[in-house]
């Protein structure tokens, strides 16, 4: 996964904080953002922060993974229908794959995505889980540095912004 | 507009080409393609590739292959549409030629798969989609396709081994392709068994990544009968596009661009799908097989799958599909696959398909995606 540091800090509102857009015209909901609405094709569009709830419309365990998430696998990969209606293709977590099916609730939770090795990044977006407490506003919180691994904070800057 | 033909093809044989380069192999193609139209030289090349600057290190492909080819001079490029750069390449020809821009246009498609680890294919193919919210989540280009499978499965009420008619059928008829790379046959049984890649594929549900050329040659109809040659005239060639996100489509399973092209595609041919008698679909997986018959009207919605269970796939059935193997058994050299496909449907309509032949075959369709069908071209044949 090739990425560089500029794009991976145009990307942090959309990975940090699940936003994506509303048509001021039509009121259509769209993740991720994009110039000109696909239903009105008016071009007023306006940032939108999605709640981070949802449910699994389909999925997939990935056996065979790419250069980048080999330590992740086996992992579960999910197209997740957000309470707002936009479909979001994303790594489910805090999960065992076989107790994934459509239908199932998840939130947004904010977790590593993959390590850039040659910028020594470690870059982070949402997931999502099975609902754990009462419903949060998917925002970054202090699940980042919960669940990062202690060795890898130490070594690289981790892009937060907030 | 002027009705074209095809008056001659050429391929490789696809598989793992440990010897040869990309170039080498598009050139093979080329020049057969060439000498069977009995022709040395045309007015303009098309190359369809999609990863030649990712896994060969190689772009500038027109210029090189033409270069390389003895035809130094001539107008060519590269076409790119993901999977369907192919299909695209023969649709970008076939419009220089029926709109009298040009008299003779070469087509090849050509990808070189194997000189990287699986890994390093997997993240160019993963190229096709939205590379920061698709790659970015350890989604790979199998378990996109596996997670339209899983939604399918959840809403025709399916299972995995339904699916086996599919593969089964493909190396059946690869079996005595010999430019095909799996010429073995799989059993039922065998599918049923076969470990998990991206759940619910498995590994014979999935095309192998291959290398492999392809080329056409196309002409006005009215010149290849002045020359004297059969020709195979191309009576649609449409292409649609999509989003390219699955997750950004009203419908994912409805595969809206591969629907689209298909419709225009019969309405461009004057015909129904009732009047096709053998179809190349984009069979990268059984999924997809099933879902191309849907988006190109031989089945209903949810009923792909019944049409490989009831044998109306297979070489005496209804629609033939996978002839001389498809995708799943002559192989998927991804860029060169569109023209794969139009190859094997002038030989049947030439009636050359040898054992593979689907006997009085005169209409074939054949319909290349690209990115899941976010590019879809279909061409409509007839001898
Ligand atoms: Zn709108």
């Amino acid at each position: 996964m090739p990425m560089e540091l500029a794009r991976n800090w145009r990307l942090r509102r959309q990975r940090l904080s699940l936003e994506g857009a509303q048509c001021a015209a039509c009121g259509h909901l769209v993740f991720p953002t994009r110039p000109v609405c696909p239903k009105c094709r008016s071009r007023q569009l306006q940032p939108y922060r999605f709640s981070g709830r949802g449910e699994v419309y389909s999925f997939s365990t990935v056996y065979e993974p790419p250069a980048g998430f080999e330590g992740y696998a086996p992992y579960t990969v999910a197209q997740v229908r957000l309470a707002e209606g936009p479909l979001v293709t994303a790594q489910l977590t805090d999960v065992d794959a076989d107790s994934v099916y459509i239908g199932m609730k998840v939130e947004m939770v904010t977790r590593k995505l993959f390590e850039d090795g040659e910028n020594g990044l470690l870059v982070y977006g949402y997931k999502f889980r099975p609902p754990v407490m009462a419903p949060t506003n998917g925002h970054v919180s202090a699940d980042v540095l919960a669940h990062t691994e202690p060795q890898h904070e130490a070594q690289a800057p981790v892009l937060v912004a907030n | 507009m002027r009705d074209v033909s095809i008056i001659g093809v050429g391929q490789t044989k696809v598989g793992e080409h440990w010897d040869r380069g990309l170039a080498d192999l598009a050139v093979e193609a080329t020049l057969a393609g060439l000498d069977d139209a009995g022709l040395d030289n045309a007015d303009i090349l098309y190359v369809g590739n999609m990863l030649g600057g990712v896994l060969s290190g190689q772009e500038h492909l027109g210029a090189l292959i033409a270069d390389l080819a003895g035809l130094r001079g001539m107008p060519a490029l590269r076409v790119e549409a993901a999977d369907a750069s192919g299909g695209v390449a023969l649709h970008q020809a076939y419009q220089a030629v029926a709109g009298g821009m040009v008299d003779t246009a070469l087509v090849v498609g050509v990808e070189k798969m194997t000189d990287r680890l699986p890994q390093a294919t997997e993240e160019g193919l993963m190229l096709a989609g939205l590379g920061d919210y698709e790659a970015a989540q350890g989604v790979t280009y199998v378990s996109q396709t596996a997670m339209l499978m899983q939604r399918y499965l959840h809403e025709h009420s399916l299972e995995v081994g339904d699916f086996a008619q599919f593969p089964v059928n493909a190396h059946r008829n690869a079996a005595a392709n010999p430019f095909a790379m799996y010429r073995n046959q799989i059993s039922e049984k065998a599918y049923r068994q076969a470990k998990m890649i991206a759940s619910p594929i498995n590994l014979l549900d999935g095309a192998p990544w291959a290398d492999g050329a392809a080329a056409v040659v196309l002409v006005p109809t009215e010149q290849a009968q002045a020359m004297g040659r059969q020709g195979i005239r191309i009576l649609a060639s449409t292409l649609v596009t999509d989003a390219l996100s699955l997750t950004e489509r009203d419908d994912p399973l409805a595969l809206a661009a591969a629907r689209a092209s298909a419709q225009r595609a019969y309405q461009q041919a004057g015909l129904t799908p009732g009047d096709i008698h053998l179809a190349e679909l984009h069979d990268a997986f059984s999924i997809l097989a099933a879902l191309t018959l849907e988006a190109c009207g031989f089945a209903a919605r949810g009923q792909g799958v019944k049409l490989g269970q009831a044998g109306d796939i297979a070489r005496a059935g209804r629609i033939p599909i996978a002839t001389l193997g498809g995708f799943k058994a002559r192989g998927n050299p991804v860029g060169a696959s569109g023209v794969y496909q139009a190859v094997e449907i002038v030989q049947q309509l030439r009636g050359a398909a040898g054992q593979s032949q689907i006997p009085a075959a005169r209409v074939g369709l054949a319909q290349n995606l690209g990115g899941n069908g976010a590019t879809a071209v279909t061409h409509i044949f007839m001898n």
